[in-house]
């Protein structure tokens, strides 16, 4: 049967990839980022997932505003890296999962949450960069991938509670897939900021550290969050951190913590990263 | 949609923010729809070349017009666009995201950056109007 076995969050900013990609990695203004990022290249090395579900938001690249999912399934064979405006990233396509995904699908939305099931979508930086943090650059990405892309652009995203149940849903439907995969869960985005108006650049180190806490000791308090506070705590751009509770959904009640990281700034952003494992797999 | 129709929301009172809600989206679709189209070199190259001629083919209003050609990020956003599509503009002209924040901000892009690497803007004085003013 297939497993969730662990999940990792972090940020997605666009400028950690531009930084990648044009070999910056080293410079003063990256290091300590790339440096908190060096055990969850490790981990994912000894824990070797088969297929990671991708919790991340287009940033209108694959849906313009004729159409806005809130959850959008990506089923397809494979995923090319968009073009966001300056040429697309010079990174490997990413391999979807379309028998899982179409297995979530059944699954998910016979669950009550209504996904759009997509299959055509150009991936932006919500999807690829995480992966180069994970992964570095390489040939190919080692492991298939299954995208669920959350609307956190057009007010209102779904709320933190509904993201938490979708993770659980998606659990349910990880535990009855009959193929023996170790999945994990990935939830991207975060954390505090704002890119947007005369507030652009605001960040709360005390908001985004409180959310670490709860996110792993207790998220269902957590999942309760209405949107007015991320809104106005964590920064316009910050109430992406929505998509981190469908992560935390899908893992168990009580986790092992592997590592945690909290860096100011990227760019214009807050970044939070976090490597979890279930307590139950160890034990199988 | 007018914006006397508007219904007042909860984030009106967020200082120096503009929530793209679906009266905002429905005010700036063709501006964002504009946007979006820089997405393929070619258009790219196209709008470069020509600003005025690539707008004509767009029916945005002549405030949005005259905000795109003036690259004014804050007057678009309370056009009803959008930061992630207004970004494939500044995109096409080859700056970044920080680049278009200072903008927004009134600061240098130097300015911006060290307020950034000194811990971002302060959430303190910066959550509601009424203790920013």
């Amino acid at each position: 049967m297939a497993k969730v076995t662990g999940g990792i969050t972090t940020s997605h900013v666009p400028a950690i990839g531009a930084a990648i990609d044009h070999g910056k990695t080293g410079e003063d203004y990256w290091k300590p980022l790339f440096k908190g990022f060096e055990y969850v290249k490790e981990w994912a090395k000894k824990t070797k997932p088969d297929v990671v579900i991708l919790v991340f938001n287009d940033h209108a690249t694959a849906f313009d505003q004729n159409f806005v999912p809130t959850f959008a399934l990506g089923c397809a064979d494979e995923y090319q890296p968009a073009d966001e405006g300056w040429g697309p990233r010079q990174v490997p396509v990413v391999k979807g999962h379309p028998e899982l995904a179409a297995h979530i699908a059944q699954s998910v939305i016979q669950d009550d949450f209504d996904l759009t099931v997509v299959n055509k979508m150009d991936v932006d930086h919500g999807l690829t960069v995480p992966m180069s943090l994970v992964f570095d650059q390489s040939e190919d990405w080692p492991c298939q991938v299954v995208p669920l892309a959350v609307n956190v652009i057009l007010y209102p995203p779904p709320s933190g509670k509904r993201c938490f149940n979708l993770g659980k849903a998606l659990r349910n439907a990880i535990d009855s897939y009959p193929e023996d995969l170790n999945v994990q869960v990935w939830g991207t985005g975060g954390m505090s900021h704002q890119l947007q108006g005369p507030r652009a650049g605001f960040i709360n180190s005390e908001f985004d550290n409180d959310f670490l806490d709860k996110f792993v000791d207790d998220p269902e308090a957590l999942a309760d969050m209405p949107h007015i506070k991320y809104l106005r705590e964590a920064g316009a751009e910050g109430i992406e951190l929505v998509m981190w509770m469908v992560m935390r959904g899908a893992m168990d009640k009580e986790v092992d913590l592997k590592h945690r990281f909290y860096h100011v700034p990227a760019s214009n952003t807050a970044v939070g990263h976090l490597v979890m494992e279930n307590k139950v797999d160890k034990q199988a | 949609m007018s914006d006397s129709k508007r219904q007042a929301r909860e984030y009106d009172d967020i200082p120096g923010t503009t929530v793209f809600d679906a009266d905002m989206a429905r005010k700036g679709y063709h501006v964002n729809q504009f946007a979006m189209s820089l997405m393929k070199a070619e258009n790219r190259e196209r709008f470069l070349a020509d600003e005025e001629a690539y707008l004509d083919e767009w029916p945005v209003t002549a405030e949005q017009r005259q905000s795109i050609m003036d690259r004014d990020f804050n007057r678009l956003i309370s056009l009803g666009g959008n930061i992630y599509y207004i970004a494939k503009i500044f995109s096409t002209d080859r700056q970044s995201f920080q680049y278009a924040a200072a903008e927004m901000t009134g600061l240098t892009q130097d300015e911006y950056r060290a307020m950034m690497i000194g811990g971002g803007r302060s959430p303190i004085g910066n959550m509601y109007k009424e203790e920013s003013e």
